[in-house]
């Protein structure tokens, strides 16, 4: 038999021996009534050897494009950035992966440790006092900071954002605000691009009353613009409300930091850190906010203490904020946190350090503004919106059949971005190109080329 | 001044009460008795209300944690907050060694005379020695 | 031995100027980002982040690493986590970049091999459940339970029912109030019987036309399997509720039993638990969710569905109830437990479950003369011991065993938990131990019911800390460093 087993036959006898039973069957059968035992095998192919698997596994993954066998331009909400050695060779040590939840601080401060350093390091990237040690990931992060706002918020019932926010996320909040009494009033943005500078910040601040708990904005926004967020954050605070952002913590390399912008609670997709794109997850919720809420903050928190001996050490606290105390009362159901995708991101940024974070950052800013007039220069080609961005833009395709485009990118081996439509209906004819510092300059050429060629075709 | 507890009324939920007459006016001075911080062991957190709040015997107006717990507290009686005791939360360990004096958590202006089943001392004893 | 220079924090170990990233030389006939940029969008000084070189980075974290217990280095019996051991090869295959590459916006047709995977995955997963519909978008088990419960709740919306009570057991895990309670319902939690088993007739008293569903865990978070399932299914379909079941304790009952066939009306897997996660320190897990097919309509979306020989993602159902994150799911976590299940194969799993009842059992056999068992000698992949005997006799608590069994070098079981038991020790040994790793474990608790108790108050003594002081560390919570007057 294939896997992991260790009992010998000899092992099997002697053990039922000791327990007193004449077989397996016979405790379980002392146990679950014989009308509810399965009477047949499961129907599921017989198990394989390691080689057999492996090669079948070889073959699917062959399939499959990526952004290993194509160039990707991708981005919306996942990048493809460069992820350092350092971070693949530490995080497949056993004891970082093959271990769980701090429950025994004693033989767990290697995982403690790195909690800590981790909500550290986000403290320092966000200007805020404090980090949880993470959630599931940038949607979910975001949807656990507006339950944190109306929480905090007390009869407030009501969510401002816009729609230059993640459309995935939105759908997600969606979803969780169908169970509760609240609103989400969605601000559109400029999407068809007339304005220059910021994206939605007055539509936004028109919205916000004394009935808001918070107002939810993305910075840089979903379409890689950039937003108002002093000026949002004022209105929200003149009326009581809660300011989320949702952030790029690559663009921290340049951009103010939420603490500085005024922001209340920070959240973020840890993706860009360090973490494989793996086709949408596991990715890293970020999440850090204003000391004052951090009772209110769902998801696990390292804190530093010392031992019975006096040596400074790292447990989990203020645990009674968590289901499995507070239980239906607790701030969150969540139990658990995505500790290696922090680990990751841990080393990255410490891999990365201030210097290699702003270069990442200039990377991606005069890569995307280079891609940006490339593809201008192609006649069936339009950027959707001129002012500045980070690392990603919305470009039209004035014969409206990005489909077209996408799939003779593919055929040229470049996944070359990601089509609006299927969230913005009116944005049907435009895509959203995003180009990180992995990207060199003849690969954003062999971009425009590809469409060049395409133009041709036409 | 201190307070005895063998004058005070206790709610089954282990809040004592110190009502006293102010005219034609009624107030109670609330806390937690020691048998609860005892078995509550080592605090670390509490959640007060703010003056002005209105509160209704036998429900929830504050909570206080340890570290692996978290206990609700339940007022005695109806009426109005009209005192809070804000330095307490900061000093968890004098409300754990003074607990009928320093250890005042909030002063309530009653609306209703206090409730037929709070308990007398000698009632109050013999539902703890049950427990314990 | 320790190395204890490279383990202090890495704030302390940043020096000015050190640096480990270099990025390639920007060569591109554009301004520099601040003339892009508008200035008062852009922060005056670099991010503070610590400035270590790579030797550094790779010396501290490995030196982190060895303070760590995990599978790879040790028995970690802990209750109710199924901690197995975690194959090499899921972890070469699920990394291949024909999988780990994948950007989530690719197309369906760029990527027909994991689009098989997956729905092989779905397939599987409603085999060993008995339960056809399936969604592998929830991150994690407790997220499994809030889509379940959503599901549930649009399901009684669609039929106008406005059922606003969802029961749990009293040995429930934490998550299911927690979960309950974030999709509006109120819980009623019914009792356990002195043997363990759910009280019927507590469950009839509490059972009623508001009653949306009964959340419960079987076999139970004590290692038993009630055998009065069916009874207790067939009373909350006859009140019009459904039945989730948390299927955290999948472990036990691969093969033998179907939650779909025992009454099961919705559940999660925590394929980091049974399909060999792994547990990364705390997560990633995920949470794929298996129900009826008459919830089948209101799962998130997309489901991958196969037409002929293609594979294409399924949207736009109007019944469905939207998203609960963004993207697919956690695939990295799903691939590797398609990898086990392919692994094993339908009779390996069964010989999976029945070995990890046989573990389980056996060391039953071995402690119980020291430590008392209050639920019987029998267990399903688990069982929950009680040191209140213990406790009054020779002043061990089950703290005192979880912290003295560190020094001999195992993991300590969960200890207070569930809550039902007084002085609680819950053992889950897993089918991935020898019969003389179960030895040496039980003989360990064997020595430390001999030795004097003062040990065991102040274990563990062989690691690096010992009993650190929650107390303060919730008091005065200190979470994230910040530089003493002095440092740079």
């Amino acid at each position: 038999m294939t896997g992991y087993l260790f009992h010998t036959d000899e092992d099997r006898r002697q053990m039922l021996a000791a327990i007193g039973a004449d077989s397996i069957d016979e405790i379980i059968d002392a146990q679950v009534p014989a009308d509810v035992r399965l009477d047949r095998p499961l129907r599921i192919a017989d198990g394989l050897d390691e080689m057999s698997l492996e090669a079948m596994m070889r073959q699917l993954a062959a399939k499959n494009a990526s952004a290993a066998s194509h160039l990707c331009f991708l981005g919306g909400g996942a990048y493809d950035h460069f992820i350092p050695a350092a971070v693949d060779e530490i995080a497949s040590r056993g004891e970082y992966y093959t271990s769980y939840t701090p429950y025994q601080a004693e033989v767990s401060q290697g995982n403690l440790q790195v909690m800590f350093e981790y909500e550290t390091l986000v403290t320092q990237l966000t200007g805020l006092g404090v980090s949880n040690a993470s959630l599931y990931d940038g949607g979910s992060a975001m949807v656990e900071a507006v339950l944190m706002a109306f929480a905090a918020g007390g009869k407030r019932h009501k969510v401002v954002t816009s729609d230059a926010v993640h459309p995935e996320y939105r759908q997600t909040l969606d979803t969780y605000l169908e169970s509760i009494s609240a609103e989400a009033v969605v601000v559109s943005s400029d999407a068809a691009g007339s304005s220059a500078d910021s994206a939605t910040s007055a539509g936004v601040i028109e919205q916000i009353d004394d009935s808001t708990a918070c107002v939810v904005i993305q910075h840089p926004n979903f379409f890689g613009r950039l937003e108002d967020v002093e000026a949002i954050a004022e209105a929200a605070h003149r009326a009581g409300a809660l300011l989320i952002q949702i952030f790029d913590p690559v663009s921290l390399g340049l951009l103010k930091r939420p603490g500085d912008l005024g922001v209340d609670i920070a959240v973020a997709e840890g993706q860009c850190l360090g973490n494989p794109l793996n086709f949408g997850g596991p990715y890293l919720g970020i999440m850090a906010c204003r000391e004052v809420l951090i009772r209110r903050l769902p998801g696990r928190i390292a804190g530093q203490t010392t031992d019975r001996r006096g040596n400074r050490c790292w447990v989990l606290t203020l645990q009674t904020r968590e289901q499995h105390i507070r239980r239906d009362k607790a701030t969150s159901n969540i139990c658990s946190n995505q500790t290696l995708l922090a680990l990751r991101a841990t080393v990255h940024l410490s891999l990365l350090g201030p210097q290699g974070l702003r270069e990442t950052a200039e990377h991606c800013v005069r890569k995307a503004a280079y891609a940006r007039d490339r593809l201008a220069t192609n006649p069936r080609l339009r950027i959707a919106h001129p002012g500045p961005v980070f690392k990603e833009f919305v470009v039209r395709d004035i014969e409206g059949d990005v489909a077209e485009l996408m799939q003779s990118g593919l055929d040229q081996g470049i996944l070359a971005g990601v089509p609006l439509g299927p969230w913005y209906p009116e944005l049907d004819d435009c895509f959203l190109v995003a180009v990180t510092e992995k990207r060199t300059r003849e690969e954003i050429d062999r971009l425009t080329a590809a469409f060049a060629a395409s133009l041709a075709a036409v | 001044m201190s307070r005895d507890p063998a004058k005070l009324i206790y709610a089954k939920s282990h809040e004592w009460a110190d009502v006293v007459q102010d005219g034609n006016d009624q107030f109670a001075t609330v806390g937690i008795s020691a048998f609860a911080i005892e078995q509550l062991t080592d605090l670390v957190y509490m959640d007060l209300p703010k003056v002005g709040q209105q509160v209704t015997a036998g429900e929830e107006f504050g909570e206080v944690e340890s570290v692996k717990a978290v206990s609700p507290l339940y007022s005695p009686v109806d009426g109005e907050v009209v005192e809070v005791h804000d330095e307490l939360p900061d000093r968890l360990d004098d409300l754990k060694t003074d607990p009928y004096d320093f250890g005042w958590i909030i002063k309530i202006k009653l609306s209703a005379a206090p409730p037929a089943d709070l308990l007398d001392f000698p009632s109050y004893q013999q539902q703890c020695a049950e427990a314990g | 031995m320790r190395n204890t220079q490279a383990t202090q924090l890495i704030f302390e170990l940043s020096r000015p100027g050190r640096r480990a990233t270099v990025l390639p030389p920007l060569d591109l006939p554009v301004p520099a980002a601040s003339e892009l940029l508008p200035a008062e969008q852009c922060a005056t000084e670099p991010p503070q982040i610590p400035e270590l070189a790579e030797g550094d980075v790779v010396r501290h974290f490995v030196n982190l690493s060895t303070l760590n217990m995990s599978v790879d280095t040790h028995f970690y019996p802990l209750g109710s986590c199924t901690m197995k051991y975690n194959p090499k090869r899921n972890e070469r295959l699920a990394s291949l970049p024909g999988f780990a590459a994948i950007h989530p916006l690719q197309s369906a047709e760029s990527i027909p091999g994991l689009l098989q995977v997956l729905y092989e995955l779905q397939e599987m997963l409603a085999e060993i459940s008995g339960l056809p519909g399936v969604s592998l978008q929830p991150a994690a088990g407790a997220h499994g339970e809030l889509t379940a419960l959503m599901v549930a709740a649009a399901y009684f919306r669609d039929r106008d029912e406005p059922r606003r009570v969802v029961l749990t057991a009293d040995s429930a895990h934490g998550t299911n109030p927690a979960s309950a309670a974030m999709v509006g319902y109120q819980t009623r939690t019914v009792k356990s019987r002195s043997d363990g088993l759910v009280d019927i007739e507590d469950l009839k008293a509490k059972l009623d036309g508001n009653v949306a569903v009964f959340m419960l865990t079987n076999p139970y978070t004590l290692g038993l399997f009630d055998s009065q399932i069916r009874e207790i299914t067939s009373l909350v379909h006859q009140a019009g509720g459904l039945i989730y079941l948390d299927g955290a304790n999948m472990n036990a009952i691969l093969g033998i039993a179907r939650p779909g066939d025992f009454g099961a009306d919705l559940m999660h897997y925590n394929p980091h638990k049974t399909f060999s996660g792994p547990h990364g320190g705390g997560g990633p897990g995920a949470g794929p969710i298996c129900v009826r097919d008459f919830l089948a309509p209101y799962l998130p979306q997309p489901i991958v569905v196969r037409e002929g020989d293609e594979y294409r993602l399924q949207t736009g159902s109007p019944t469905s109830i939207g998203r609960v994150r963004s993207f697919f799911g956690n695939v990295g976590v799903l691939v590797r437990a398609y990898l086990y299940i392919r692994t094993y194969g339908g009779p390996g799993l069964k010989r999976v479950s029945e070995d990890a009842v046989l573990g389980a059992n056996y060391l039953l056999s071995r402690v119980k003369h020291i430590l008392d068992v209050p639920h019987g000698d029998r267990c399903m992949h688990e069982f929950v011991a009680s040191a209140a005997k213990l406790k009054k006799r020779q002043g061990l608590s089950a703290m005192d065993l979880a912290k003295r069994i560190l020094d001999f070098g195992f993991h300590a079981p969960t200890v207070y938990f569930p809550l039902v038991v007084d002085e609680a020790v819950m053992v889950e040994p897993t089918e991935t131990e020898s019969k003389e790793t179960l030895d040496a474990f039980a003989e360990a608790l064997f020595r430390i019911t001999d030795e004097a108790a003062d040990l065991a108050h102040n274990a563990p003594h062989t690691t690096r800390i010992s009993r650190p002081d929650d107390v303060t560390a919730s008091r005065r919570p200190v979470v994230r460093w910040v530089p003493e007057k002095g440092d740079h």
